[in-house]
């Protein structure tokens, strides 16, 4: 990729140029930022057949699975922002005690600057483009950098965005590894990393050389854990929301997607024949010709995944599927039952069509496994039981946590989507987005005409009396200090 | 057991893990997260503000020679206020917030449940070593955490006193303090905490920063900058210089974060500028400053090397119109005015933190926007005018921590108000609810129903469930009866 070859100097005089278009204060006009939303939507209405064809070309995707999870989710997320921009932009009054007389406070979001958005190969337009919404919203200038392992995609973007957005403030940089250590020595804003947490923590070390804040969108083995269900009609649903977490979303490829499964013994093997069931009726007779299972992203990720089933305990586990091909990168929708815990399967996050289940002897124990294990983005709880429900919410901590499905949590904009622990930090979609790329500044204004006398030196016991009255708001007891009429504490202690 | 950290044998590595650990178990037991533990740990706090305010008062006069209002008022009173804020509205702060949820996941409800991160670590400041300490542990507790506090040893009384009160007031088996300097600091950085709060300077802040990305720790970081005062005329100049001198020198005698750092006004106004701000200043502190009861001294001889340096650098000394003594002996340095310093000085080039005023002068006032720009964004910025369009003007185009139109630091009290800074000096915000924020993770919760799925979210894939699809995003009932019927 051509920016590979760009000299040091060239990159740091290409920021600078934007660094300049950033302080002229255009990216802080509202119709600016307008002007870049509707830009993005433009792009994403008119590419689409290009859009569609980059990602099955990247990553096998069929194009209600792109439009499902990328395009479609874009264009609600700008039409979001649109309509709250404003109001968003104008900030919140703040609350001020009645002491503070002819005072006002506001806090006023303003935008952080340049900065530097760094995406993922899974999910590449819009994971590129949905921080891009926040960031431009919120009125900044951007630098984009999207993965090289999603070639077409990344391409895509860098031709595409220089048409529809303002480019001498958005830009997009192609490369790898390369290209974004060149790119994390840079002074930036802010940066938005979607990835890995080993590449997580070199993003924040690099951050820390300059108090830049950081979010990271990382990743994790997220449970479904599913509960005995007596109603054949939710086990269905259920089966079906799980494995198309699984499968049908970029191969299992996805952050928030289902990494494993916890059930009870009991049900365990109820369950297995009701998941063959509904493979076949979802991937059909030959799932590598169903279309409907994306590709691993490249050779890597397949020899990744090929890897973890090589260990023979893992091999004799495998209930369903197990099929590969290298030649076409596609790995067959596979089913595991109780792997081994030490194995890799079990302790990686997965990121790809194999799913194990594990099996307990109370789903009431399945709280202390995911509890023994890193915090992950998200936990999933197919239950209708109460108490089960309550224990779960309070007694595990993950980015989020969704009853009776997977994955809808990242569509519903008035919820923060981001990690904890390992699994992240800060959050974005909907306004959090435009949050994330702003600073909340606290204005204060006041008048000459209302002081308080008593604020000046010379101190003494008579001023302190009024400021501890003033810090109670006890306005009585001002009035009566004032008028001589209250004694100081020190003197009615006889001190 | 509690406070008696500071044993014989050194706090190293392995006593920081082990502390760590004995905190870990002591979060995962539940104890912390219950409304009335975090109730009684805020009354604990209160009290012991209220029973020992006297101790404090000796504690920071040792450290500081903090005036008695200063400690009262600004440590021990907005400390008192934050505690009672926070029992005020614990209740509805710990309770979930419910959202709206679209057709797009119909049917469901969704909520953002605030949960605790577990245990966290604080590091506070020399300069109001009570309030600094303990304004952050309010909103850890606040918020159901685990905490360590490490107080600086560069105010070594008030460090051991909150030892001694927090070991006797709070619960010992959640709320830990650690005294020490960089040993035990370092040892403390390298644990994996789940939240780091560090308040003091950028050079530190990095290095905290840098600890915390190993263990991909979230970080706040309150640290500091040059705050500058924009001085318009036309405004009544006595009520102003009152205001930037008690928030300069009445601030522990001006090394305070927010404290005005230096004085942008016009070429014009400057010298009448001057002549105010020495008359308030004799009628505030006397004829001989270096006397008055009402000042803190420097903190050590560390920091007095440094500002009598400041003072002291060519460029500069001569630029001295009030003020300027200083005695050694006792540490302290009357309030000093300068003015017309060099851009290049050392005193324009760092963050004063000590009882100097350089005043810098321009020809029209809308250049100060830019000086102010051309540096690194500070936690505060003042400004004092009539002039309407100014005003916005500054509010609109200079980027601070905080801002304040015709007055300076009091946003430090409105709990409404987020305090922190942005850029260099500083990385997230507390005071009231945003400290609970802080402290928090903000968990999304989803509920939904085995009801209500669609057909076209599950493969096979077709084109017709794009279609169906695409109407369903757009989230408009009419596109969506049209692609059920096939027409769009």
């Amino acid at each position: 990729m051509e920016d590979e070859t760009k000299a040091p100097e060239e990159m740091e005089r290409e920021l600078e140029e934007m660094r300049e278009c950033y302080r002229s204060g255009r990216t802080m006009e509202a119709s600016w930022r307008k002007s870049q939303l509707k830009g993005l939507l433009r792009l994403l209405r008119e590419r689409e057949e290009e859009i569609f064809r980059a990602l099955h070309q990247d990553l096998g995707k069929h194009p209600a699975e792109a439009y499902r999870d990328e395009i479609g989710s874009l264009i609600k997320s700008v039409n979001y922002a649109l309509d709250g921009l404003k109001r968003w932009m104008s900030g919140n009054k703040a609350k001020l005690p009645r002491l503070a007389l002819l005072t006002t406070a506001k806090i006023l979001p303003e935008p952080l600057g340049l900065v530097l958005v760094i995406s993922s190969w899974n999910f590449p337009i819009g994971l590129s483009l949905e921080p891009l919404i926040g960031a431009l919203a919120a009125g900044n200038a951007v630098v984009l950098k999207p993965s090289e392992l999603a070639p077409e995609c990344s391409s895509l973007l860098a031709n595409a965005i220089p048409h529809y957005l303002d480019d001498k403030a958005v830009k997009v940089i192609q490369g790898g590894p390369g290209i974004g250590e060149r790119l994390l020595l840079q002074k930036w804003d802010k940066i938005f990393f979607t990835g890995s947490a080993r590449i997580g923590r070199k993003v924040i070390a690099a951050a820390a050389e300059h108090l830049t804040p950081v979010t990271l969108e990382l990743g994790g083995k997220c449970p479904a854990v599913i509960d005995t269900l007596s109603s054949s009609f939710d086990r269905k649903v259920a089966v079906q929301r799980v494995l198309g977490a699984k499968f049908s979303s970029s191969a299992g490829q996805i952050c928030i997607g289902v990494d494993y499964v916890l059930v009870e013994k009991k049900f365990s093997s109820s369950l297995v024949e009701l998941m063959k069931m509904m493979m076949k009726k979802m991937f059909g007779e030959n799932p590598r010709e169903s279309q409907s299972v994306a590709r691993i992203v490249n050779k890597h990720h397949f020899l990744r995944l090929r890897s973890l089933l090589l260990d023979p305990l893992v091999k004799s586990s495998i209930v369903y599927g197990g099929s590969m091909d290298e030649e076409s990168l596609f790995i067959e929708p596979t089913i595991l039952m109780d792997p081994p815990l030490q194995a890799a399967i079990m302790m990686d996050e997965i990121f790809g069509p194999l799913l194990p289940i594990v099996t307990l002897n109370k789903i009431e124990d399945s709280i202390e496994f995911i509890n023994s294990r890193p915090k992950p983005l998200a936990i999933y709880v197919f239950t209708k039981d109460e108490p089960l429900r309550r224990s779960m919410v309070s007694k595990t901590s993950s980015g989020s946590i969704v009853f009776n499905d997977a994955i809808v949590q990242c569509l519903v904009d008035t919820l923060p989507f981001g990690g904890i622990g390992e699994s992240g930090m800060g959050r974005y979609h909907g306004k959090f987005s435009f949050d994330t790329f702003s600073h909340q500044k606290a204005v204060m204004r006041r008048s000459f005409l209302v002081d308080v006398w008593f604020r000046f030196p010379p101190w003494n016991d008579h001023k302190l009396q009024l400021f501890r009255s003033s810090y109670h708001y006890d306005y009585l007891g001002i009035v009566l200090t004032v008028l001589g009429l209250k004694r100081t504490n020190r003197a009615s202690k006889g001190i | 057991m509690a406070g008696e950290d500071k044993k014989q044998q050194p706090f190293d590595s392995k006593a920081a893990s082990s502390l760590v650990a004995e905190l870990r178990g002591a979060f995962a037991s539940g104890t912390t997260r219950s409304y009335q533990w975090r109730e009684s740990q805020l009354r604990g706090l209160l009290r012991m503000t209220d029973e020992h305010e006297q101790d404090i008062v000796a504690a920071l006069r040792s450290d500081l020679g903090k005036p008695e209002l200063e400690s009262v008022l600004y440590e021990a009173a907005m400390l008192r206020n934050s505690c009672k804020f926070a029992l005020k509205e614990l209740q509805r702060w710990m309770m979930p917030e419910k959202v709206k949820t679209s057709l797009t996941t119909f049917p469901s409800s969704a909520e953002i449940v605030s949960e605790p991160l577990g245990v966290v670590l604080i590091i506070s400041a020399w300069n109001y070593p009570y309030l600094l300490s303990l304004d952050p542990v309010v909103g850890a507790i606040a918020a159901g955490n685990a905490v360590v506090l490490k107080p600086s040893e560069i105010a070594p009384a008030t460090s051991a006193l909150l030892a001694k009160l927090l070991g006797e007031y709070m619960d010992s088996s959640s709320i830990r303090v650690v005294e020490g300097a960089v040993p035990e600091t370092t040892a403390l950085l390298e644990q994996k905490w789940d939240k780091i709060f560090y308040t003091g300077n950028g050079r530190v802040g990095r290095i905290v920063m840098a600890a915390a990305a190993k263990h991909l720790t979230p970080v706040v970081l309150e640290l500091g900058g040059k705050s500058p005062v924009v001085v318009d005329s036309g405004i009544n100049l006595q009520i102003a210089c009152r205001r930037i001198i008690v928030g300069k020198w009445g601030n522990n005698n001006g090394q305070a974060c927010i404290a005005s750092d230096y004085i942008i006004t016009t070429k014009d106004l400057a010298p009448k500028l001057v002549d105010v701000l020495k008359n308030e200043l004799e009628t505030f502190y006397g004829k001989n400053p270096l006397e008055s009861k009402d000042l803190s001294r420097i903190v050590n001889s560390d920091h007095f090397t440094r500002l009598t340096k400041l003072l002291d650098e060519d460029k500069v000394s001569k630029k001295v119109v009030y003020g300027g003594e200083r005695d050694p002996t006792k540490l302290q340095i009357a309030p000093t005015i300068l003015l017309d310093v060099p851009r290049d000085s050392l005193i324009m080039n760092e963050e004063i933190f000590g009882p100097l005023l350089p005043i810098l002068t321009v020809d029209k006032l809308e250049e100060s926007f830019d000086i102010i720009n051309s540096g690194a964004k500070p936690l505060a910025a003042y400004i004092f005018t009539n002039d309407k369009k100014l005003k916005e003007h500054f509010v609109n185009n200079v980027s601070a921590g905080g801002l304040v139109v015709n007055d300076t630091t009091v946003h430090l009290a409105v709990h409404a108000l987020p305090f922190g800074g942005v850029g260099e000096s500083g990385i997230g915000a507390y005071h009231g609810k945003f400290s609970f924020d802080a402290f928090s993770h903000k968990k999304a919760v989803v509920y939904r129903s085995f009801m209500g799925d669609a057909a076209i979210r599950y493969p096979p894939y077709t084109n017709g469930k794009l279609r169906l699809m695409k109407a369903l995003l757009g989230g408009s009932i009419l596109g969506i009866l049209r692609a059920l019927f096939g027409r769009s």
